[in-house]
């Protein structure tokens, strides 16, 4: 309150009865000493809101991608979203390959988006890159779309088999997480 | 407010002009808290605590705002997620600590701003309605930090909800219904828990309205002072700013001092460690204690033990300790004494340090106390001394007291001389 | 005037009223005061004081403490006490590395779900989850000791008043009641399935003594597990538990307190340089 006040109406500040004071340096320390402690205090009340330890904590996932077959996906939950993981058979991979790149609205090649010695194992998020949504094509019988990968029902785009955008209007390919190979069979995303 | 040489806001700019004609909301800071707000010139650091009331009652509400985004009012989660503030929650162990705390100092200062003013006797006329706000901005208070010890959870919020729900079940043949329709239930559960987050996140807001109402009511009058005389003259006031808002601010340094003090290196002290433990309806703590501002209250209600005529124990504690908080209400027109100051009445002075104070100290350790001897004899002793204080003492003290002679106006009593005084201009003393 | 007069006689009336009703309740407890034996409170003793590295406004963990404690909690406390709001991932703050909590939580076996069938099952515990309780729920925890059920543990050093030095005073302090203590108080004597401990306030505790041998806990950096050493060790690491911030928190506060001290002169300097004018000279 002694703050606002102070900075509010600054003229007044050294007026008494006798006549005008200059304003001393030891009342612009203390305003400026009370600013500085009100600034240190919106340290913690914003940082409050970014997330938690447990979440943080919670923020890696790791999944076993041993029983899948070619052909096939699993959704697994990568920070509270859906993540598909799926390995390809030879023939998606060789149409995937045989796409030209500079022909795709986000041009990127199968071996980019996947992890040299695991070609054939795709690793997507299972968000579509245009308004959320979740795709459609992981489950088996589900609509794979015109070119064999994903398809969102929301606004219609299509995926190709490497997860790349083909049709409609998501502006980006399927976003690739980080993850590693811990090992032959399982993967640590995050 | 209406002192003739009050200083006029000036805007200094065209941006303030504008402001100035659209919303003039400067010009009220100026005249509320600024320049513009005339202030006896002798106020002691007890004038300090209004401010101080009105600086806990946003660190409250800023801590609490943060605290919710946090909490779920559930009992299956409720300790739980407190827990979760405390450990994984960014700072959320420095907000939650910051508002337990902040609650203590809250009502240190409030209690310290409510004596101050039962010593001055700032509640008599014209003051009245600024009284009446403050009893009620304390009885709001109350009810909040009652509803906000439930929250957590714990052993006391559980065992304190319960009791505290229970002196409804005092009142004749309607006191059970009420019971049950206050908790939504036949014991403290999930309805109790989350009418209570409810109301606990809305009642601070009526606070601050009423704070509100309590500056305007101030304003209207102007502020008291430790003399009792009104003011008189120009030399008798200082304007707010820069003379009290550096006053405050060097108060608010100091209580912020002993604030982070207990928040950084004592954080439990004034709390209850069986807090710590999971609410159990079936279990029982060996004593329940509410938190210690309540605790003279409490003495007052445990110090009835004994049924009169016909009115059962119980219900003689419940109309007591509401008694003993509902009296203010009408203090102002009890005490009738031409003189405000304690200082200038030697006979309320004597009652006020050694009948009061030393009444309300042995009621606040007895109200803290298991309920055994000595404690209950020793509340019953201070719990009629504290009546009789309020309701027999003082007017009567009012009216056979001869009071010491009072200075002329403000500026004589700091300046040991007022030239106006001497030349007898405008004469009439004010009280 | 009339009116506020009558008001004042309604006051005066009402608080003789209050005075009289509050000293007839004094007057007869009182009497009963004098006239009839209360039961003595039992004999109990406050909590010895153990300086712990984390008390005082400077104190700092003892890390080796802690993990000391933590194996003491792991091989005795842990058959009946849960630690439910402490995540293995938390063991990280008590200097141990990922490999070491991971390959920790995956030694304890944590409630989970088949995934083939769906059924309840247990699988080994990831850093992300929370100690298992010994226990599914608390009917059981009460089946097994004797309708007692023994209290989680992570926040036992403060749901106690000196909850530290508590909690290792009473693990620390079992032992036979006392001749005299008996001589006096015959209704001390433990029941059965009951042990006597002093710091407890009822004398008798549900809970067998659960150190009861020097060496019972083999520790990894060589102190010797005396009953003492390993009570004042897991009071340490509970305390830990109880509050995992309280060093942060301590550490935050020395600045913090500077700092206002700092401004807080600054104010008062500032105030007296604008008050000087028109305070009136201290004669």
């Amino acid at each position: 309150m002694a703050d606002t006040a102070a900075t509010a109406t600054p003229e007044t500040a050294g007026e008494t009865g006798d006549g005008i004071r200059r304003r001393d340096f030891i009342d612009i320390a203390a305003v400026s000493a009370a600013g500085v402690g009100g600034l240190a205090v919106l340290y913690p009340l914003i940082s409050q809101m970014a997330p938690s330890k447990d979440v943080l904590a919670a923020s890696t996932t790791e999944v076993d991608v041993s029983a899948i077959q070619p052909g096939q996906a699993i959704k697994a939950v990568f920070r509270k979203q859906p993540l598909f993981v799926r390995r390809l058979t030879p023939a998606e991979v060789q149409e995937a390959n045989a796409t030209p790149v500079g022909a795709l609205r986000d041009p990127q090649t199968l071996a980019e988006r996947t992890q040299e010695g695991h070609q054939d194992m795709l690793v997507t998020m299972g968000v579509c890159t245009h308004l959320g949504c979740v795709p459609l094509g992981a489950a088996e019988g589900e609509v794979k779309g015109e070119f064999g990968g994903y398809f969102c029902p929301c606004h219609g785009s299509h995926y190709d088999t490497a997860g790349r955008i083909r049709k409609g209007p998501a502006p980006t390919n399927l976003e690739v997480p980080e993850y590693t190979f811990t090992s032959d069979t399982t993967i640590q995303v995050g | 407010m209406s002192f003739p040489w009050a200083k006029e806001y000036t805007p200094a700019n065209g941006f303030t002009k504008f402001l100035d004609e659209k919303l003039p909301l400067p010009r009220l800071v100026y005249n509320a808290v600024g320049a513009g707000y005339p202030v006896p010139r002798n106020l002691s650091y007890f004038w300090n605590f209004g401010v101080l009331a009105g600086f806990f009652l946003v660190l409250q509400i800023v801590t609490g705002i943060i605290l919710a985004m946090h909490y779920a009012a559930n009992a299956q989660v409720a300790f739980a997620t407190t827990e979760h503030i405390m450990r994984n929650v960014n700072w959320g162990w420095l907000m939650r600590y910051a508002h337990a705390n902040g609650a203590s100092f809250f009502f240190i200062v409030v209690y310290l701003h409510i004596f101050r003013g039962f010593y001055y006797s700032s509640y008599k006329a014209p003051r009245e309605m600024i009284w009446l706000l403050g009893v009620t901005i304390f009885l709001l208070m109350m009810a909040t930090a009652f509803m906000g010890y439930v929250l957590p959870w714990g052993q006391m919020s559980f065992w304190g909800a319960k009791v505290i729900t229970g002196l409804f079940g005092a009142i004749p043949l309607v006191g059970e219904p009420i019971q049950i329709w206050l908790l939504g239930g036949y014991a403290p559960d999930n309805a109790a828990l989350n009418r209570f987050f409810s109301l606990h996140f809305l009642l601070p807001f009526v606070i601050a309205g009423c704070v509100i109402l309590h500056i305007w009511a101030l304003h209207i009058p102007g502020s008291s002072n430790p003399t009792g005389v009104e003011i008189k003259s120009e030399s008798d006031t200082l304007p707010f700013h820069p003379y009290y808002t550096v006053k405050d601010g060097f108060g608010l340094g100091v209580a912020l001092i002993l604030f982070m003090t207990m928040v950084f290196f004592l954080p439990n002290a004034l709390g209850h460690p069986d807090n710590y433990i999971e609410a159990n309806p079936l279990s029982t703590p060996a004593h329940i204690v509410p938190e210690w501002y309540f605790w003279p209250f409490y003495a007052i209600l445990r110090a009835f033990t004994v049924d009169f005529l016909f009115i059962p124990a119980k219900l003689l504690g419940v109309i007591a300790m509401f008694g003993s908080i509902l009296l203010w209400f009408i203090l102002p027109w009890l005490d009738r004494s031409p003189v405000r100051s304690g200082h200038y009445r030697p006979l309320f002075r004597k009652f006020f340090w050694f009948g009061l104070i030393p009444a309300m100290i042995v009621l606040f350790i007895c109200g803290g106390a298991p309920a055994e001897e000595p404690y209950v004899m020793l509340s019953q002793l201070a719990t009629a001394y504290y009546f009789l204080h309020f309701l027999v003492i003082l007017p009567i003290v009012g009216q056979i007291e001869k009071p010491e002679p009072l200075p002329y106006s403000i500026t004589e009593a700091v300046l040991g001389s007022d030239k106006k005084a001497v030349l007898g201009e405008n004469a009439s003393p004010a009280v | 005037m009339t009116k506020l007069l009558s008001i004042r006689l309604v006051a005066i009336l009402a608080g003789l009223g209050f005075a009289l009703v509050a000293l007839y309740s004094f007057v007869v407890g009182a009497f009963a005061f004098l006239t009839e034996e209360t039961a003595p409170h039992l004999p109990y003793e406050e909590p010895r004081d153990f300086a712990f590295s984390f008390d005082g406004p400077a104190g700092k963990w003892d890390v080796q403490q802690l993990q000391r404690g933590l194996k003491v909690y792991d091989e005795v406390c842990s058959a009946c006490h849960s630690l439910k709001y402490v995540a293995f991932r938390n063991l990280s703050q008590i200097g141990y590395d990922e490999g070491q909590v991971k390959a920790y939580a995956a030694s304890k076996q944590v409630p989970g779900i088949d995934p083939n069938t769906g059924e309840a099952t247990t699988r080994p515990g990831l850093p992300t989850d929370y100690f298992p309780s010994p226990y599914p729920n608390a009917v059981a925890a009460a089946a097994a000791n004797n309708n007692a059920i023994p209290p989680d543990l992570s926040l036992i050093t403060k749901a106690r008043g000196d909850g530290t030095n508590y909690v290792a005073s009473l693990l620390a302090g079992y032992q036979e009641p006392s001749a005299e203590l008996l001589a006096e108080h015959p209704e001390a004597a433990p029941g059965p399935g009951l042990y006597h401990n002093p710091y407890f306030p009822n004398l008798n505790l549900a809970m067998a003594p659960p150190l009861t041998s020097t060496g019972q806990v083999t520790y990894d950096d060589g102190t010797e597990a005396t009953i003492e050493q390993m009570s004042i060790d897991v009071a340490a690491f509970l305390t830990w538990t109880a509050e995992p911030t309280l060093v942060q928190r301590k550490q935050t506060g020395w600045p913090v307190l500077l700092f206002l001290l700092f401004a807080t002169v600054l104010a008062y300097l500032s105030k007296k340089q604008i008050w000087a004018a028109v305070k009136p000279k201290k004669k």
